[in-house]
């Protein structure tokens, strides 16, 4: 009888317990749907508006995309005078490849020569990459123009692309990675085989960091993608501008007289390219933001 | 980092005879050959831009249309100049200073607010929340999107023609357009402020979250068989284990903070409206640079290392310690 009692008790605690979880979930749900909201939002306008003409805009405000989509699109790629977007596309494109490229192999391979190879001062390059990591860009950049403009050397693309060769935060990113995953004695088979130590590094120790450079080459794409302040100094003929760079002088201009569909549109087909890869590997992007950031 | 430390350790015990024999064969050399094109590519365009900027910014050196006046020495002219009021009373660089740190911070109280409030629910294992792949994917997602471009599409919704304007009248709160851009501060600034959440918070969450999950899930065990409380669980477990990285990411964030440019920059067409109260210390940087000022510029940038240095040193203080 007793006991009867105790497991009535206990039933009804547990109930209560369980009514409690599920009104907290409820809860953290809405929560969750709200933020999902407030992240997407801005972007569903930004579709919205990219699909209607400039006579729609003008007329109301709508959740309902119109039709004007390739319309807009065509106005975009045609787009000339101070803001090629089509040329701003390319330029932008070759620039983020070829530099993700060499940031990402640079990085690895510096990574591999100080994790791989005891030399005298080892240590002391690894606390030295540590400690200009943190130093912001625009320090040098003040110095890096003035050079750039004495040696006539804006409006050429290496300047943007050769120096993401020293990339402190690739670089700890990869030291990190190879000191999970690349067993030395491995490099030690490799060797025993006759591979020259430059061939250990192409062949086995690559292939084995392939997450790591996948990651790290979209990250330094995008970061490439986006960038907007050095290439607005250093960049300033026309046709070789960036994206970026375009959509500071499309903003500079009267934005009450321009169409603004179109402008809609040049602001989607910016965002679009990482759009597009980040729905396709998004977890993998999310993996390699905590795995170099953080030493924990 | 344990883990990794214990591997190591594992690794370096089973190599100790091999590392013998190799003495005949060196092989120290192919370390400096991999780290040579990294510091090459370092001092030329990163630390000997560095020194130049540091001299320049003791000399009267600036470019006006063809000409070129100096680079001349001027001890600490540029620095008294960048101290000294302008002619519409204030201190740029302080403004500059108390602009970035006022939007950091408004957007950072939300920012980490939230990402601690989602970082506890995602790990929490009495929750069990289904989807938060999805939730996490969406919240990561603004992260990667260029910021100028995002700026630019707040520029095209809340100026006085936009969409919100459009719908607040609509909606009947408004009966005329609002200027939320170039007239009250404010406005401006939460705006500013606003992109940086979005475009932050998720980031945040991801990095809390690792921290969460790096500690000892008995700890939590032992804590919910004592009967603690989903609070207590979190100011007496979480919350204090948590704090080394959550300092970490804060400090990181405020660094990232001071170098605020894309997007107040995009919004305001660079000019820090209204009356400056947007202008932040890269895009008073930005303004110098782009008039060839080289002497000028130069004085913003070495106050902007000495911030950040300050601030960075102190993240390696951090991560040291934990090493040792």
């Amino acid at each position: 009888m007793e006991s009867n009692n105790y497991q009535l008790i206990d039933r009804k605690a547990d109930q209560a317990a369980k009514v409690k979880l599920t009104i907290e979930r409820t809860l953290v749900y809405i929560f969750l749907v709200f933020l999902t909201i407030i992240c997407l939002f801005f972007f569903y306008l930004l579709f919205v508006n990219a699909t209607r003409s400039h006579a729609e805009i003008q007329s109301g405000f709508t959740l309902i995309p119109s039709k004007h989509f390739f319309e807009n699109f065509q106005k975009m790629w045609n787009l000339s005078g101070m803001a090629p977007v089509r040329k701003g596309l390319r330029n932008s494109f070759i620039i983020a490849s070829i530099s993700s490229v060499l940031t990402t192999y640079f990085s690895a391979l510096t990574a591999y020569g100080v994790y791989a190879y005891n030399f005298k001062g080892k240590k002391f390059v690894e606390t030295f990459i540590l400690l200009i990591m943190m130093i912001p860009s625009q320090v040098s950049s003040v110095g890096f123009l003035e050079m750039c403009n004495e040696m006539h050397w804006t409006n050429q693309y290496w300047v943007l692309i050769v120096p993401g060769i020293a990339a402190p935060a690739t670089f700890f990113y990869m030291i990190q990675h190879l000191r999970a995953t690349l067993p030395l004695d491995l490099v030690e088979a490799s060797r025993m085989d006759g591979s020259s130590e430059f061939m250990t590094f192409n062949r086995i120790v690559l292939p084995i960091m392939k997450p790591a450079l996948a990651v790290q080459l979209i990250f330094s794409f995008v970061a490439s993608w986006n960038n907007l302040y050095l290439p607005t100094l250093l960049i300033t003929k026309t046709e070789l501008k960036t994206l970026p760079t375009m959509l500071a002088l499309l903003r500079s201009a009267d934005f009450a007289n321009m169409d603004n569909g179109l402008i809609y549109m040049v602001i989607f087909i910016s965002i679009f390219p990482v759009m597009l890869v980040y729905l396709f590997l998004s977890r993998a992007i999310i993996k390699g933001v905590t795995s170099g950031s953080v030493k924990g | 980092m344990d883990n990794i430390k214990s591997i190591r350790k594992v690794e370096s015990n089973d190599t100790e005879p091999k590392k013998r024999i190799q003495k005949g064969v060196s092989y120290a050399k192919w370390g400096y050959i991999f780290i040579i094109p990294f510091f090459l590519v370092y001092l030329a365009f990163t630390l000997y831009p560095q020194i130049k900027t540091f001299i320049f910014s003791f000399q009267k050196y600036f470019e006006s249309g063809l000409n070129v006046f100096g680079p001349k020495w001027n001890n600490f002219g540029n620095y008294v100049a960048l101290f000294t009021k302008s002619e519409n009373g204030v201190v740029m660089i302080v403004k500059a200073f108390t602009n970035t740190m006022i939007m950091w911070l408004m957007g950072a109280v939300f920012q980490f607010l939230i990402s601690l409030v989602l970082a506890v629910f995602f790990t929490s294992s009495r929750l069990r929340l289904k989807a938060t792949g999805f939730f996490k994917a969406v919240f990561y997602m603004p992260n990667l999107i260029m910021a100028s471009a995002f700026a630019f599409l707040f520029y095209a919704l809340f100026n006085t023609v936009g969409p919100i304007n459009q719908l607040a009248q609509m909606m009947g709160w408004a009966d005329k357009p609002i200027d939320f851009i170039s007239t009250y501060p404010w406005s401006t600034r939460t705006l500013v402020a606003t992109m940086n959440f979005i475009l932050w918070f998720g980031n945040t969450t991801i990095l809390l979250m690792a921290g969460i999950m790096g500690i000892d899930e008995s700890l939590f065990e032992s804590a919910r068989m004592d009967g603690a409380s989903s609070n207590r669980v979190f100011f007496d477990i979480t919350l204090p284990l948590l704090k080394p990285i959550l300092v970490y990411v804060l400090i990181t964030s405020l660094i990232g903070g001071l170098q605020m440019y894309d997007v107040p920059y995009l919004l305001t067409k660079g000019g820090g409206e209204p009356n400056f109260s947007t202008m932040t210390i890269v895009m008073l940087l930005n303004k110098y640079l782009s008039a060839n000022n080289y002497g000028m510029a130069g004085a913003v940038a070495v106050v902007l290392f000495v911030i950040t240095g300050g601030l960075s040193f102190l993240v390696f203080r951090m991560i040291r310690r934990k090493d040792d």
